[in-house]
C-alpha cells in the first residue's frame, strides 16, 4: 500500500506534518499514520494560548485499539485548534493533511522547521 | 520461541491483514477496519480465524471423570451435543483458564468431551489433565489436537442464513453441536461465540482450512474486532480479566459464579464454596466514562473522593454505542450498578458510572 506524502510541508520521524502559511505552522498526522492506529475515536489538544516545545508531546490521539502522544514540530504559542475533532475525531482517518488538521502553532523559531524530514525523505522513512 | 501461525496466515497476508502477537499465535487483528468489522458482525455477519484456541480430547470410560474434577462447571449435565462455559482453577480456587467444554458422540461406547482452552494455554492444559488423570488413576485418553485443527467463528444476526446455504446437515440451537459437512470436509458445528451475537463455531482439520473458510462469503474479522465484540458482551479475556501471574482471581470476582457448580467435586471446589458463603472482596464491573476520556487496561479507578480503589482491565470506545466503556475490579462495596466513580486518564480523574454487562442486548 502506498501512503499520500505532499510535497507542500515537512515531517516528524514520528509521523507528524507541519506545514508553514504566513509565519504560522499547522500540525496534523500523516497518511501513514493514520492507517496504522486505524479508527480514530479521540483526541486530546492544547488549548488556545497554551505553550508548546519543539518536539514535545502536545496531544494525545487514540484509536479503538491504541493511544499515541502527538509531536510538536516547533516551538512556540497555540493560535487555533481544530475542535471539529472533538465531535467528529474519523475526520483524522477521512482527511489527514486537510479537515483532519489539529492545532496552529505561531514558533517562537520557525527554523526549527527546517531540521525536519522533506516529503522525499518520510517517504522512504514509511517505504 | 517462534510465533505459531494458524494455518491461513498466508491467505491473510495476502487479503491485507494486519497481525499481532496474540498467546505465541501471529493472528490477523485487522483486516480492514475495526470499525467495518465489528459493524458487520453487528448488523450482519463476519467470519474470524481462530485457531489460536486450543482443542483438547478427552475420551474414555473416567474421562466424565477427569472433567467434572478438573473444570468448574457440572460435566455430567451434558448429553451428546451440549456445551457449558467453564473455569479451570487451581487448589485456591485461582482462575487458570476459561474454557468451553462440549461433549462429542460417545466412542466405543465411553463419553468423549472436547475442551477449548485460550491461546497459549493447551500445552498446560493438556499436561495438567495427563498428571492428576495419572495421580488420580482415571482411564482416559488426552489428546491436544490444537494443531491439528483450525477453528473459525461465522458470527452475527445473519449467520444462519449463510450457514444453512454452506453447511450439510441440521442446524443446532444455541450452545448445541454437532457434526456437519462443508464443502466436504467433516466440521464439529457449534451454535457458540464470543461476540454476543448468534452465531457458530466450526473446529476442522487444519489441511482443510482454506476450503471451509472459501465457502462462507463474508466480512473476514480479525482479532481488534474480536475484542471490542467481547468487551461490549461483557465477556472475560484471558490475561486481562484473570491471569494466575499478573492478576489471580476466582471465577466468583470475576462474574462467573453461573459457570462454577459447587455440587460438583473439583479442584478448587472448597476455596470457591468459601468465596461464595463469605461473599468476595472484589468484583469485576462495568464501567462508563461520562467525560472525554477512555478506559485502558491498567488505568486506576477512583472513588468519587480521589481514593484509588481498583484497576481498568479492559476498555476501549466502543463501536455499537459510541461511548467509552471498559471492565475494572472494585471493592465489593463500589459494584452495584449506578456507582459513581471515576477512571485515572493521563492523570486526570474522569467521572465514570458502574454498568450492568453486557453493555449491549445480547443473543
Amino acid at each position: 500500500m502506498s501512503f499520500e506524502t505532499p510535497e507542500d510541508r515537512r515531517y516528524l520521524e514520528s509521523h507528524e506534518w507541519a506545514l508553514e502559511t504566513d509565519g504560522t505552522v499547522r500540525v496534523g498526522i500523516t497518511d501513514f499514520a493514520q492507517d496504522e492506529l486505524g479508527d480514530v475515536v479521540f483526541v486530546e489538544l492544547p488549548e488556545v494560548g497554551d505553550a508548546v516545545d519543539h518536539e514535545e508531546a502536545f496531544g494525545v490521539i487514540e484509536s479503538i485499539k491504541a493511544v499515541s502522544d502527538l509531536y510538536a514540530p516547533a516551538g512556540g504559542e497555540i493560535v487555533d485548534v481544530n475542535e471539529a475533532l472533538f465531535d467528529a475525531p474519523e475526520l483524522v482517518n477521512d482527511d489527514p493533511y486537510d479537515e483532519g488538521w489539529m492545532i496552529e502553532i505561531e514558533p517562537t523559531d520557525v527554523g526549527e522547521l527546517d531540521g525536519l524530514l522533506a516529503a522525499a525523505d518520510y517517504a522512504d522513512q514509511i517505504a | 520461541m517462534s510465533a505459531r501461525r494458524p494455518p491461513l496466515f498466508g491467505v491473510h497476508e495476502g487479503r491485507g491483514a494486519s497481525f499481532t502477537d496474540f498467546g505465541g499465535w501471529q493472528m490477523p487483528v485487522e483486516f480492514d477496519s475495526i470499525r467495518t468489522e465489528h459493524a458487520a458482525v453487528r448488523e450482519d455477519v463476519g467470519i474470524f480465524d481462530v485457531s489460536h484456541m486450543g482443542e483438547i480430547v478427552v475420551t474414555g470410560p473416567d474421562a466424565r471423570e477427569l472433567m467434572n474434577r478438573l473444570t468448574t462447571n457440572d460435566v455430567a449435565a451434558l448429553a451428546v451435543g451440549d456445551s457449558q462455559y467453564a473455569a479451570i482453577v487451581d487448589e485456591a480456587g485461582t482462575m487458570l483458564d476459561d474454557t468451553i467444554v462440549y461433549r462429542l458422540p460417545d466412542e466405543d461406547g465411553a463419553p468423549s468431551y472436547l475442551f477449548v482452552p485460550n491461546a497459549g494455554h493447551d500445552e498446560t492444559a493438556y499436561d495438567r489433565w495427563i498428571d492428576h488423570r495419572d495421580a488420580w488413576g482415571l482411564e482416559a485418553t488426552v489428546e491436544n489436537r490444537t494443531e491439528e485443527c483450525a477453528m473459525f467463528a461465522v458470527q452475527g444476526p445473519n449467520s444462519p442464513s449463510l450457514v444453512a446455504d454452506a453447511v450439510e446437515g441440521p442446524d443446532v440451537d444455541r450452545f448445541a453441536a454437532t457434526h456437519v459437512t462443508v464443502a466436504g470436509v467433516e466440521c464439529w458445528m457449534a451454535r457458540t461465540g464470543y461476540t454476543g451475537e448468534d452465531g457458530y463455531e466450526f473446529v476442522l482439520p487444519w489441511e482443510e482450512a482454506e476450503t471451509v473458510w472459501d465457502a462462507f462469503d463474508c466480512q473476514p474479522c480479525g482479532l481488534g474486532a474480536r475484542d471490542t465484540l467481547r468487551l461490549e458482551g461483557g465477556f472475560l479475556l484471558g490475561g486481562n480479566e484473570f491471569d494466575h501471574g499478573s492478576n489471580p482471581r476466582t471465577p466468583i470476582e470475576a462474574g462467573i459464579e453461573f459457570a462454577v457448580e459447587l455440587e460438583t467435586e473439583f479442584v478448587g471446589r472448597d476455596a470457591l464454596a468459601a468465596v461464595v458463603a463469605e461473599g468476595p472482596e472484589e468484583r469485576l464491573v462495568g464501567l462508563e466514562v461520562l467525560e472525554r476520556g477512555i478506559p485502558r487496561t491498567g488505568y486506576d479507578v477512583a472513588s468519587p473522593d480521589g481514593e484509588t480503589i481498583g484497576t481498568v482491565t479492559s476498555g476501549t470506545m466502543s463501536p455499537t454505542l459510541g461511548k467509552p466503556i471498559g471492565l475494572a475490579y472494585v471493592p465489593a462495596a463500589y459494584a452495584e450498578p449506578g456507582t459513581a466513580l471515576a477512571v485515572v486518564v493521563r492523570g486526570e480523574p474522569k467521572e465514570a458510572r458502574v454498568e450492568a454487562t453486557p453493555f449491549i442486548d445480547i443473543a
